[in-house]
């Protein structure tokens, strides 16, 4: 049962990557390798302040800036100096892993005698639940599975929101064709910057809140997350079928969260931990080349 | 009022000569003239319109347009007075978004994009109006992704989007060119009819002589990156096409345009 929990908690967490990922990727066609770095720059910002005594809120926030600002560097690099998608997220994440590396200091903090965001969370939501029944050790897994609910719930309708405004349509609208967005005045580049910000600000999110979850911060846990958040956006794409932007987000969500059930139904059933990221990439690889096969090649993609 | 003075493009082939695509053309558009430009591929008439819509840097020489000196604004920058049709209609548009929502981004052309919702009841209320007049039955499709209409449905929404505020120009860069000759029919009497009622101030580069006979109220060759030819006034509305061909002739006659681009205009204008 607390493991069941557990796995949606973690699949909760991370559905900030996925949807981080949808924001680069499928809005604005960008793969975007930062999410590797903003992932563990936001856990390692996070877990310096929450270590350093600062309010977990306002570490976890902390965290997010940081992402933000990854992300910032990432499309200035190719929207204003003409740097290739996919080289300017490598050079901006292998300059975090030195950044990373230096401000946690080593190269793993244990954050078991902070105070948490999750265990804020377990303190408010638990005994309500244990009063209903619930054992505590059930009832304080359950409360952090609904805090992250929450904060998942937050993150998709913030994005409804604001991708249904004026700006966050110009946005997509540039994302999707710049020529259009430009001939209707639209700045594609700095809609990049934004775009960008946004989704490695939700990336570094994930990384503070599991760094918070799992008790540690480590400069290796960002590794395959950019993969990772592809999966679940293809994964919950094919749950849904054609959706509009709101369905596709919650679609996105929900990808994570069946990702994450199908890798602990894989490891139980004996899949080498070691070949985890393998298998990631691979159900990526495959994602990529299905609707080839499926379509036995006679709709070409043209862009 | 556009105006352009000894406008100069040119581009360096690798290892090869500068070619001057643009080679120091001057033009003076009043407002509200409509106005047709041919020119076989390669002739300098897209680099042209690249050059006034932004894409293309000028090299050298000068652009106004209603009053401001656009010479040095970028495409996005310019797009608050001018308003584009591209040959692709997947260009001028967003696929992945609705047709409403594709009229949204174009309302907010020439100003700052708010965080007011993007698609209002009054702004639908207001597409279903502009879209059932040019093409009825449009109206009924506001909610389904631009990716689903037909590429001359498609490049009637762009052109509604253009101009959905009134532009000080309307840059038309063979926009039918992609279309079968049904829809392309049916997108040039749309662009004829909101030029006409909105009193655009319009360039339009069409590959089509029976087009740049019969619409407009001047016509341009550009040949070599020059203009070539020049006809307006009375002399434009008596134009036919059979009378165009007579021009080349004349002009490649005259050395002016040489015995390819005349055979090449010959053939590909009918």
């Amino acid at each position: 049962m607390i493991t069941l929990l557990s796995t949606w908690t973690f699949g909760l967490a991370l559905a900030l990557v996925a949807l981080g990922v949808f924001v680069s990727y499928r809005l604005f066609s960008f793969p975007d390798i930062t999410t590797d770095g903003s992932f563990t720059l936001g856990a390692v910002f996070t877990a310096v302040l929450l270590t350093a005594g600062v309010d977990p809120l306002l570490a976890t926030l902390g965290g997010m800036a940081a992402g933000g600002l990854a992300g910032c560097a990432t499309a200035l690099l190719h929207a204003y100096l003409g740097i290739e998608r996919l080289l300017a997220g490598i050079l901006v994440t292998t300059a975090l892993a030195s950044v990373n590396l230096v401000v946690l200091g080593r190269s793993n903090v244990p954050l078991a005698n902070s105070n948490t965001l999750l265990d804020r969370a377990e303190a408010v939501v638990g005994p309500p639940l244990e009063r209903a029944g619930l054992s505590a050790a059930v009832a304080g897994e359950a409360a952090q599975l609904i805090f992250m609910l929450a904060i998942v719930a937050l993150a998709i309708t913030a994005l409804w929101i604001f991708f249904r405004t004026q700006l966050g349509t110009a946005m997509r609208a540039g994302g999707d064709t710049a020529t259009m967005a430009r001939a209707l005045g639209r700045d594609t580049g700095g809609m990049t910057l934004a775009g960008l910000a946004i989704a490695n600000a939700l990336t570094a999110v994930s990384g503070g809140l599991v760094a918070q979850y799992q008790g540690f911060a480590d400069v290796q846990m960002g590794i395959g997350m950019v993969v990772w958040g592809m999966a679940s956006v293809f994964l919950g794409a094919a749950l849904v079928g054609p959706v509009r932007l709101g369905g596709a987000l919650v679609a996105t969500a929900a990808g994570s969260v069946t990702f994450r059930l199908l890798v602990a139904a894989a490891l139980r059933a004996g899949l080498d931990p070691d070949w985890l990221k393998a298998a990631t990439a691979a159900v990526v690889l495959a994602a990529l080349v299905a609707p080839r096969f499926l379509s036995r090649g006679s709709h070409a993609r043209t862009h | 009022m556009l105006e352009l003075t000894d406008a100069v493009v040119s581009f360096a082939s690798p290892g090869g000569p500068v070619v001057r695509a643009v080679d120091g053309i001057s033009l003076a558009l009043p407002a509200g003239s409509f106005v047709v430009v041919i020119g076989t591929n390669g002739s300098g008439k897209s680099t042209l319109l690249g050059a006034i819509a932004g894409t293309v840097r000028l090299d050298g020489g000068a652009l106004r347009l209603a009053g401001h000196d656009i010479t040095r604004w970028r495409e996005y920058e310019r797009a608050k007075l001018v308003g584009r049709v591209f040959q692709d209609p997947r260009a001028g548009t967003a696929s992945s978004l609705t047709v409403l929502e594709n009229i949204a981004v174009a309302a907010c052309r020439g100003r700052r994009a708010s965080l007011r919702w993007a698609t209002s009841r009054q702004l639908r209320d207001e597409a279903a109006r502009r879209l059932a007049a040019i093409v009825p039955g449009l109206e009924a499709r506001l909610d389904q992704p631009i990716g689903s209409l037909s590429g001359g449905q498609r490049q009637i929404v762009t052109l509604v989007m253009a101009t959905w505020q009134r532009p000080e120009l309307l840059l038309l860069d063979e926009h039918t060119a992609a279309l079968d000759p049904a829809a392309a029919d049916r997108v040039i009497q749309a662009t004829a009819r909101i030029i006409r009622e909105q009193g655009l101030t319009a360039l339009m580069v069409t590959h089509s002589l029976a087009q740049a006979a019969a619409l407009g109220d001047r016509l341009l060759l550009i040949h070599r990156g020059r203009l070539a030819l020049d006809v307006q006034g009375a002399a434009k509305r008596r134009l036919t096409a059979d009378d165009l061909a007579d021009r080349f002739d004349a002009l490649r006659r005259a050395d002016q345009l040489d015995d390819d681009a005349a055979r090449t205009l010959a053939e590909a204008y009918v």
